[in-house]
């Protein structure tokens, strides 16, 4: 039952309430008790509750309020955009805004790939029934 | 735009102007205009008006003075197109007939409806029109360079006016009999010109016949304000 994602300087966040709904933020300072001063290299470094703040298990190496060239070298070197895209919250959102954006047209061409995977799927079953019922 | 012209005589408070009469007459140089003329204003003769026909006055005066109705030289315009259909978009038809197919648009006549077809071969409509209004437009598009339809316009999809047949009690139910209309081939070679360039081009784009041909209609957590069309 411990926690295993504390708010510390240099974790890596997720936004998710207000404007920046769906933004990746760093920590880069704390405020007071619910509050945190967050940044990240296409926004300007604000204030953000924590309440609006879905920790991540990526944290980076930084000092307390770094300046902005500073913050993104530290953000490469870590690799966070990467890390965050391989892991499967990551991998998560991103097919959600794939499925968001399709089209008409791309819905049914999907429809049409699902039924012929189902289709290739069945048949492998029934053949293994097959092999088990002889 | 130009820039504001200088007045000669501008209002100092509502109805009091800064250059008295005879000075504006000066500024104005109405006397260099009468010197250049010789003394007079420089003046044009009235062009002769034709006389007018002598008209018969009316045999016959209404007993009440009929008011005539104001005049309206009011032209409506074309309706205007969603930014979204273009010629070639595939549209979804929400009511009527068909509602629920997807076709592809054409152009839009002068009367501000959308010409479209099927194609016919492939969901079964015809050469139509269909209003702006009930139709939802995808961001499909299909290529129409093949496709002429310059002849179709409004007066294309008018009914026809039929003879007047006669009221004999034998010939009333035979003319209930033959009541069926079959379109005139003309028409039919009309759609099958213009649907055969369009299946060339559709049949490019895989899987675009079958999308055409299938129906759309909402399933189970489909939100309408949230679909990207």
């Amino acid at each position: 039952m411990p926690f295993k994602r504390y708010v510390e300087i240099g974790r890596v966040a997720l936004v998710n309430y207000g404007k920046d709904y769906g933004r990746l933020v760093v920590i880069v300072d704390v405020i007071d008790q619910n509050r945190a001063l967050v940044d990240s290299p296409d926004m300007v470094r604000g204030q953000m509750n924590f309440k609006r703040l879905s920790l991540t298990d990526i944290k980076i190496d930084i000092k307390r309020v770094p300046n902005k060239k500073t913050l993104i070298a530290a953000m490469e070197a870590a690799d966070v955009k990467g890390k965050w895209e391989k892991s499967s919250w990551g991998r998560k959102l991103i097919v959600q805004k794939r499925r968001a954006a399709l089209n008409d047209f791309d819905r049914f061409k999907l429809m049409l790939a699902k039924i012929k995977k189902a289709g290739v799927v069945r048949q492998e079953l029934a053949k293994l029934k097959k092999e088990i019922a002889v | 735009m130009a820039p504001k012209q200088r007045t000669r005589n501008p209002e100092l408070i509502p109805g009091v102007r800064k250059v008295s009469r005879s000075a504006m007459y000066h500024k104005r140089g109405l006397w260099a205009i009468k010197a250049k003329n010789g003394g007079k204003f420089p003046h044009h003769e009235k062009a002769v008006a034709a006389a007018p026909v002598a008209e018969k006055p009316p045999k016959f005066y209404p007993a009440d003075d009929i008011k005539k109705p104001l005049s309206n030289t009011r032209k409506a315009k074309p309706t205007k197109l969603r930014a979204s259909i273009t010629p070639g978009t595939v549209l979804i038809i929400l009511s009527g007939r068909f509602k629920g197919k997807r076709v592809v648009f054409l152009k839009q006549l002068s009367s501000g409806l959308l010409l479209v077809t099927g194609p016919y071969k492939i969901n079964g409509v015809p050469l139509r029109r269909v209003n702006q209004a009930y139709v939802i437009g995808t961001s499909t598009k299909v290529d129409l360079s093949g496709v002429n339809v310059e002849k179709f316009d409004d007066k294309y999809f008018a009914k026809q006016v039929e003879k007047k047949k006669e009221k004999t009690e034998a010939g009333f139910f035979k003319g209930q009999e033959e009541e069926k209309n079959s379109l005139p081939t003309e028409k039919k070679d009309d759609q099958k010109t213009v649907d055969a360039a369009l299946l060339k081009t559709l049949e490019t784009v895989p899987e675009l016949k079958a999308y055409l041909g299938a129906r759309f209609s909402l399933k189970a957590g489909m939100k309408p304000h949230e679909l990207v069309f």
